[in-house]
């Protein structure tokens, strides 16, 4: 399918390329966030996820195996994070700005070797016959393993936090911790588990980044996509479907500008190059607009306690 | 103690230690860099630091250098010259475009500290200012790259819509259409120097639109990676050598070294001899070298490359010579005649395409 020069097909199918990092980074934060934390640390944990993936990839050949590592790396870096303020109730928001920065710099260091090298190739999944469909099989069936287990992980964490007890227990612990820790849930271990599966999202993430979408490793790669997986959190008023699409909207406006651009579209670009976040203010204001109670749906979606440190003896 | 005599030791200590410590100042110069990169881009920061560092080997001891790295261009400049200045930095060396007015408005707060200024035209007593000519580098890519196109497209990952990048697009089409007058120039502007991701998709969206060389006016290796994944496409290293991804998809890069200037200029701060002036050196100068041109590209080609290169070391060819038309079709340089560098049509200020390219310069 064309438009004015530009493959419809090929634009999509390179939009969900583009939103799985961001993608990912988010739904860990919202896990996070439900729990009532709020981790700025999202882009530390990405780039750290980006070079371990890497290096794990690189030296044994394996891309699932670097994965493996991105998703550990990155939740051994949310520890320090866990620790800093779920033990010792350091303040959320200048710990996870802290963890951007060590994370930037510890993924320099662990990087030194690795620039210029090309890591092991990640195949487009083999989904036979659906990739024949015109349309959509190259649009949705023509991706590599880590965008549908993106997809399915969206799915999960959306039956998860709605049907199942753990879910209930999540939320609970993020709208009110004394009340959970008053019917006898541990607050400060939910919290933890949280912390580090936003952890393993992030380097996720961040790995999908420099394994499959650039795919090298450089310093800074992550060029800000943590700080912009944070604000479709926001976006999607803590709910992961709308998580999606936000990271498809934000994934789809980036690319096809750039599109645009290429087909030679006479469209000032710098309007282009804004409009991701141009849509992104517009929706927040949207939602930010007073209901008829007075509070704004943003308000009554975020978590009770975001943000709020907990200790059992207060 | 009474308390004249507090204030009058702390006030002697005080002495001693600026003292010492200002004769420890002169004894070592300190060099600062202010990078817009990290120094691992593999491209731009990376050559400066490769300056930097050069500027370690050749002074030792007499030296200390200082640098920050990924500085955004604006008002955070402003705040890290400072800084850099405060510290003691004899010389700042500001390595972008971007930071031409902090560092002329924090020049005037450091009439003692010496600044230079890359790629910038702003001026002052204590302000130099330093550039390459890339865009001798760039018409021997256009002719290799109008040569080896296929598809008769050629893409451009444009930074920012500044007189470097307009020179580098110009250059490298008029060589291009010069061997090869079907081609077309598809230009994409991303505005920043140094994003893998966005600077991927770019490429990855030219390649879609039948590109098959890729030329790049942004900082990192992701272009190269792009392109060797889709087949048969070329690409050409910029500011660094890039050669991990040669004999293809890199066939040959435009480097940048640094070294030989920063070495000269912080040896004049040294011996006194600074004094604030325009550097604007090429290929002949060796600010600006041609990385090889790999077997991927045919021996012909290779050598008519050579032979360019030559001429515009020597002198003898002006990557700019006459008669060029502006897009809009107005004359711009006659029949021979080569371009200035300053001036209303001079080639520092340049903010126009010349005919041919249908795109359109974003304000």
């Amino acid at each position: 399918m064309d438009l004015g020069g530009i493959s419809i097909t090929l634009l999509l199918a390179s939009l969900m390329v583009a939103a799985t990092p961001i993608l990912l980074a988010a739904l860990g934060e919202l896990v996070v966030e439900k729990s009532g934390v709020l981790n700025l640390g999202v882009e530390g944990m990405m780039i750290v996820g980006a070079i371990c993936g890497f290096a794990i990839a690189v030296e044994s050949g394996s891309a699932a195996l670097g994965f493996v590592a991105a998703a550990i790396g990155g939740a051994l870096l949310s520890m320090i994070f866990a620790i800093l303020t779920q033990y010792l109730l350091a303040n959320q928001v200048a710990t996870g700005l802290a963890l951007t920065l060590f994370g930037l710099g510890l993924s320099s260091l662990l990087g030194q070797g690795y620039v210029g090298i090309r890591p092991p190739a990640v195949e487009k999944l083999n989904l036979g016959a659906l990739a024949d469909i015109p349309f959509l099989g190259p649009v949705l069936f023509n991706h590599d393993l880590m965008v549908y287990l993106t997809l399915l992980l969206c799915a999960s964490i959306w039956a998860v936090l709605r049907y199942t007890r753990a879910g209930l227990i999540l939320r609970a612990v993020g709208e009110n911790h004394d009340a959970a820790h008053a019917l006898g849930y541990k607050v400060v271990r939910v919290r933890i588990m949280a912390i580090g599966f936003g952890g393993a999202c992030a380097g996720l993430g961040g790995a999908y980044l420099s394994l499959i979408r650039v795919p090298q490793w450089t310093e800074g790669m992550t060029a800000g996509a943590g700080w912009i997986a944070l604000a479709i959190v926001v976006f999607a008023s803590w709910r992961p479907l709308r998580v999606l699409l936000g990271a498809y909207l934000f994934g789809g406006v980036t690319v096809l500008q750039l599109n645009l651009q290429a087909a030679g579209f006479a469209i000032p670009v710098e309007v282009l190059s804004m409009s991701p976040y141009l849509i992104t203010i517009a929706v927040l204001v949207v939602m930010s607009a007073p209901r008829k109670g007075g509070r704004s749906r943003a308000q009554l979606s975020a978590p009770a306690c975001l943000g709020r440190p907990f200790h059992a003896s207060q | 103690m009474k308390r004249r005599t507090l204030l009058a030791s702390a006030a002697a200590a005080l002495a001693l230690t600026t003292g010492a410590a200002l004769a420890d100042g002169h004894e070592k110069t300190k060099v600062g860099f202010v990078y817009v990169g990290p120094i691992g881009d593999g491209g731009w920061t990376y050559e400066h630091d490769k300056g930097r560092l050069a500027v370690e080997a050749e002074y030792g001891d007499k030296v200390e250098t200082i640098y920050q790295e990924s500085v955004p261009e604006g008002a955070d400049a402003e705040r890290v010259i400072t800084q850099m200045a405060l510290s003691g930095a004899d010389i700042i060396f500001t390595t972008s475009f971007g930071y031409m007015d902090p560092t002329i408005n924090v020049a005037k707060n450091f009439p003692d500290v010496k600044f230079e200024h890359a790629t910038g035209y702003k001026r002052a007593d204590n302000v130099s200012t330093y550039s390459a000519r890339f865009y001798e580098g760039r018409a021997i890519q256009g002719h290799i790259a109008g040569k080896m196109t296929k598809s008769n497209k050629i893409g451009y990952i444009a930074s920012f819509p500044i007189p470097e990048v307009i020179r580098g697009i110009n250059s490298a089409y008029l060589h291009a259409k010069k061997v090869n007058p079907d081609v077309e120039f598809n230009i994409v502007w991303v505005y920043t120097w140094f994003d893998p991701a966005k600077e991927a998709d770019a490429a990855n969206a030219l390649i879609e639109q039948g590109a098959d060389v890729i030329l790049q006016h942004t900082d990192s290796t992701a272009p190269q990676a792009a392109a060797q994944k889709a087949d048969g496409v070329i690409t050409f290293g910029q500011a660094s050598d890039m050669s991990e991804y040669a004999p293809m998809p890199r066939v040959s890069s435009i480097i940048d070294d640094w070294a030989p200037y920063y070495i000269a200029r912080v040896g004049a701060v040294m011996d006194g001899t600074w004094e604030s002036k325009d550097t604007w050196d090429g290929i002949g100068a060796g600010m600006v070298a041609i990385g090889e041109i790999s077997d991927a590209v045919p021996a012909d080609v290779k050598e008519e490359a050579l032979a360019m290169k030559a001429a515009l070391a020597d002198g003898s060819y002006h990557a700019f010579t006459g008669p060029i038309n502006k897009q809009d079709g107005t004359p711009w340089l006659a029949e021979g005649e080569t371009a200035a560098d300053f001036g209303d049509d001079g080639l520092a200020g340049m903010n126009f395409y010349v005919e041919g390219i249908t795109a359109e310069i974003p304000n």
